[in-house]
This record gives C-alpha cells, sequence and structure tokens, in this order.
C-alpha cells in the first residue's frame, strides 16, 4: 500500500479542528447528560407525584430510539415549528436528550443498589430523608454507579460520530468531504479511525483508572 | 400550516412507503442479528479455551468494535473496501457485514461471561455422573448460560435495531431516507411536513425498541433470584 504522505500531513489540521469540535459537543453533552440524569434519579428517589411518570417516560424514549433520528427531529423538524437552533446548539441539545436517559438510568441503578439496612440505619438515627439522600445514599450510590457512567460517557463521545448528519463539519465530515475530492480514501479513512483512537484510547484508560480509585477509597479493595 | 403537514403523512402510499421503509431497517438488523449471533456463540465458545493468542486476538477483536464507532467501520468498509479490494459493494452488503461482525464481537463476550460464570461444581458434577462432554453441555452447561446471556442479547438487538438507522448515511433506502423524499417531494405544499414525518419516524423506531427493552428488563427480574 502506498500512501500519500503529503496528503496526509496536508489534511491533519483539518482534522484537528473535527476533533476539537468533537471534543467540545462531548464534553458538554457529558456533562448535561450527567445533571440531567443526576435530577432525573433524585426525582425517581423522592417519587415525586406525577412528574416521576413524566421522568420514566423520558428515560424510556431517549434510551430506545435512534440518537440519528433524535436529531433530524430536534433539527429539520423542530425548526418548522419556530424554535431555531444553531447545529451547534441542536447537538448538544439533542446528545443531551440521549445521554440523559442513559446517566439516569446508571444513577437509578446505584441507587436501588445501595442495601436497605443503611437507608433504615439512617432513618434510625433520626436523619432527614434529605440529610439520608446527602449523605448516605448518593455517596454510595454514585460509586456504584461509577462503572456504568463512565462506559456512558465513552459511549457518548463514539455517538458524536454521527452529529455530521445534521451538517456540522465533525470527523466523519471531514473525511467524507476529503474522499470525495481528492480520492484519498485510505489515507483519510486511516486517519478518520486514528483520530478515534486518540480520542477515545486515554478516555478508557482513564476511566479504568477512576474506577479503581473510587472502588478503592469506598469499599478498600 | 401544521395541518397540512400532518396530511403529508397518509397521502397517497406514504404511509405504506414509511413502514416499508422501517422492515428494510428491521430486515438488515434481523439478518445482522442471525449471522453475528451464529459466529459469535462460535467465539464465544473459542475464547472460553486455555490458548493464549486465541484470547488474546479475539479480546482485540471486540475492543476494536467497542472502541471505534460503528458509523465510522461503516465507512471504512463501504468507502475502504472498493477500492481496496477492486470489489463494489452496495451499502445494504456493507451493513450486513459491519453489523454481523460487531454482533459476533458482543455476542462472543456474552456467551464467554454466561460460560464462565457457571460455577465449577456444574461441571464437575456432571462428570461424576457420567456425562459426556456433548451431553454436559446440552443438558447442563447450555441451558444456565442461555439463561444468563438471554437479557443482554436482547438489550444488543435493541442497539443494534438503532443502529441501522445510520445506514441512511452510506445510501441505503430505509425508513429515514423515505422520509426525507416524502419531506422534500412536499417542500412547497407542506413546509412543517419534516416535523411530522420525523416525529412519526421516531415513534416507529421507540414502538419498535421498547417491547423488546420493556422483555429484556422482565427476563433478567425473574432470573436474578
Amino acid at each position: 500500500m502506498n500512501l500519500d504522505w503529503d496528503f496526509i500531513v496536508e489534511s491533519l489540521p483539518l482534522y484537528g479542528e473535527a476533533m476539537w469540535l468533537t471534543l467540545k459537543i462531548a464534553f458538554f453533552a457529558i456533562l448535561f447528560s450527567l445533571v440531567v440524569g443526576l435530577l432525573c434519579s433524585i426525582v425517581l428517589y423522592y417519587k415525586v407525584k406525577g412528574i416521576s411518570g413524566i421522568i420514566v417516560a423520558y428515560i424510556e424514549l431517549s434510551r430506545n430510539t435512534p440518537l440519528l433520528v433524535q436529531l433530524y427531529f430536534l433539527y429539520y423538524g423542530f425548526t418548522k415549528i419556530g424554535l431555531h437552533m444553531s447545529e451547534m446548539t441542536c447537538a448538544i441539545v439533542g446528545m443531551t436528550f440521549l445521554g440523559g436517559g442513559y446517566m439516569a438510568e446508571a444513577f437509578r441503578g446505584g441507587i436501588e443498589a445501595v442495601s436497605k439496612t443503611q437507608t433504615e440505619s439512617g432513618l434510625s438515627l433520626g436523619l432527614s430523608k434529605i440529610q439520608l439522600a446527602r449523605y448516605v445514599i448518593l455517596p454510595q450510590a454514585f460509586t456504584i454507579s461509577v462503572p456504568s457512567l463512565g462506559a456512558n460517557a465513552i459511549f457518548l463521545l463514539k455517538e458524536t460520530s454521527i452529529v455530521g448528519a445534521i451538517a456540522l463539519l465533525d470527523l466523519m465530515n471531514v473525511a467524507k468531504d476529503l474522499i470525495g475530492m481528492y480520492y484519498k480514501t485510505t489515507e483519510s479513512l486511516i486517519l478518520l479511525v486514528l483520530a478515534y483512537l486518540v480520542l477515545l484510547l486515554p478516555l478508557s484508560i482513564l476511566l479504568t483508572w477512576v474506577e479503581r480509585k473510587v472502588r478503592y477509597a469506598e469499599f478498600g479493595d | 400550516m401544521l395541518n397540512s403537514g400532518i396530511n403529508v403523512l397518509f397521502e397517497g402510499s406514504n404511509f405504506e412507503r414509511l413502514l416499508g421503509g422501517l422492515l428494510v431497517t428491521l430486515e438488515i438488523a434481523l439478518l445482522s442479528i442471525i449471522i453475528g449471533t451464529l459466529l459469535g456463540i462460535l467465539m464465544g465458545l473459542l475464547r472460553t479455551l486455555q490458548s493464549r493468542p486465541i484470547r488474546f486476538v479475539l479480546r482485540l477483536y471486540l475492543e476494536t468494535f467497542r472502541i471505534i464507532p460503528i458509523l465510522v467501520w461503516l465507512y471504512v468498509v463501504y468507502f475502504g473496501f472498493t477500492p481496496l479490494l477492486n470489489v463494489n459493494i452496495s451499502g445494504e452488503l456493507t451493513a450486513i457485514i459491519v453489523f454481523s461482525l460487531w454482533g459476533a464481537a458482543e455476542i462472543g463476550d456474552l456467551v464467554r461471561g454466561a460460560l464462565e460464570s457457571l460455577p465449577k461444581h456444574q461441571v464437575e458434577s456432571g462428570q461424576a455422573l457420567g456425562l459426556t462432554y456433548g451431553q454436559l453441555y446440552r443438558h447442563v452447561l447450555i441451558p444456565q448460560a442461555v439463561r444468563r446471556m438471554l437479557p443482554g442479547s436482547i438489550n444488543l438487538a435493541t442497539r443494534m435495531i438503532k443502529t441501522t438507522s445510520l445506514v441512511v448515511l452510506i445510501g441505503v433506502v430505509e425508513v429515514v431516507k423515505v422520509g426525507q423524499q416524502i419531506i422534500e417531494l412536499g417542500v412547497i405544499k407542506a413546509p412543517s411536513a419534516s416535523f411530522w414525518v420525523y416525529g412519526f419516524i421516531f415513534i416507529l423506531y421507540f414502538l419498535v425498541c421498547y417491547p423488546l427493552s420493556r422483555l429484556s428488563k422482565r427476563f433478567e427480574r425473574r432470573w436474578q433470584n
């Protein structure tokens, strides 16, 4: 295989920009998803009347529909009923819609896994329901959730590959454009795969490390 | 204005065409799930072997599919194989290849996990009873392993169905593409069509995936205790 190295070097800045865009979208999407997920799981924990049902419906909707369709609906559909958003905002909102549901499930799993005796001991010590959540349940639930939260973060970073569908110049679009313009297919695709490896491998390693640290701090094993 | 948009859904054969598009999606998903399951079972069995090289290679295979986004895989096969192997492959075939390989990797992991999680004494008691290896697998190991991997497999199936929506990006005419055609056709008469068409597709996917994820949750709960 003869690679055109000049072409590779020349297109590096384009990939660099696209990676930066991907990182920005992923960062905000993961951050907002965590917030949305945490809020949802707290509402579910307190079994707030009325709102809980809406939250459950939201979680199921976001988890059981593809991101591509969510983005199209948001970007092309909602503009028609008067809600205009830039591509960037739309991508972040769409990914938060998707990620929020996944994060909520992860937090909820963590809260459910905290043993019943913890709640009972807390109550018998005279803690209020808020104190109980703040000091007893949530810290433990968070530790239990870390692996699935991490997996969700990686999942979201991978899902950013789809935002090119709503006209953002992300890695996928850069690769596709370069193939279309110069027919340097192999080079463009190698750079594409490498770009995702550069983005995802460090995160994957970091999360394994964080997981181990948090487990050690909480459970000592 | 909005009402003219919703009418688009029921005009002419639009409704049937959208359902037909969904069928294409489901066909790709179903074929890939079947091929992926068959390959995956083989892979899972291979991964329980003691041989280090085999285990390493198969682990690497799984991790590459976990790390690289599926859309990138679709691009690599669709744009990359054509000049490299000098063959022309359609979007559908690309999708089936990529999804089958992905499914095989994930199913393989589920099979391995299920087999390894079975307590050792199950094998030992079986052998003590004088069962042959075939009998051991047929009557003892496989029934228990299937139970443990069923919720995960159904989850994987929903993930695959959702991910097949991506094949529109490599030119396959499935439900999203049909939707785009309908929207483009009615762009002047019904400007709000995209809201209704994409909303309808959104609901369609939900109607397919939600029952599956309920089923998986039910199996999980029933077999947990």
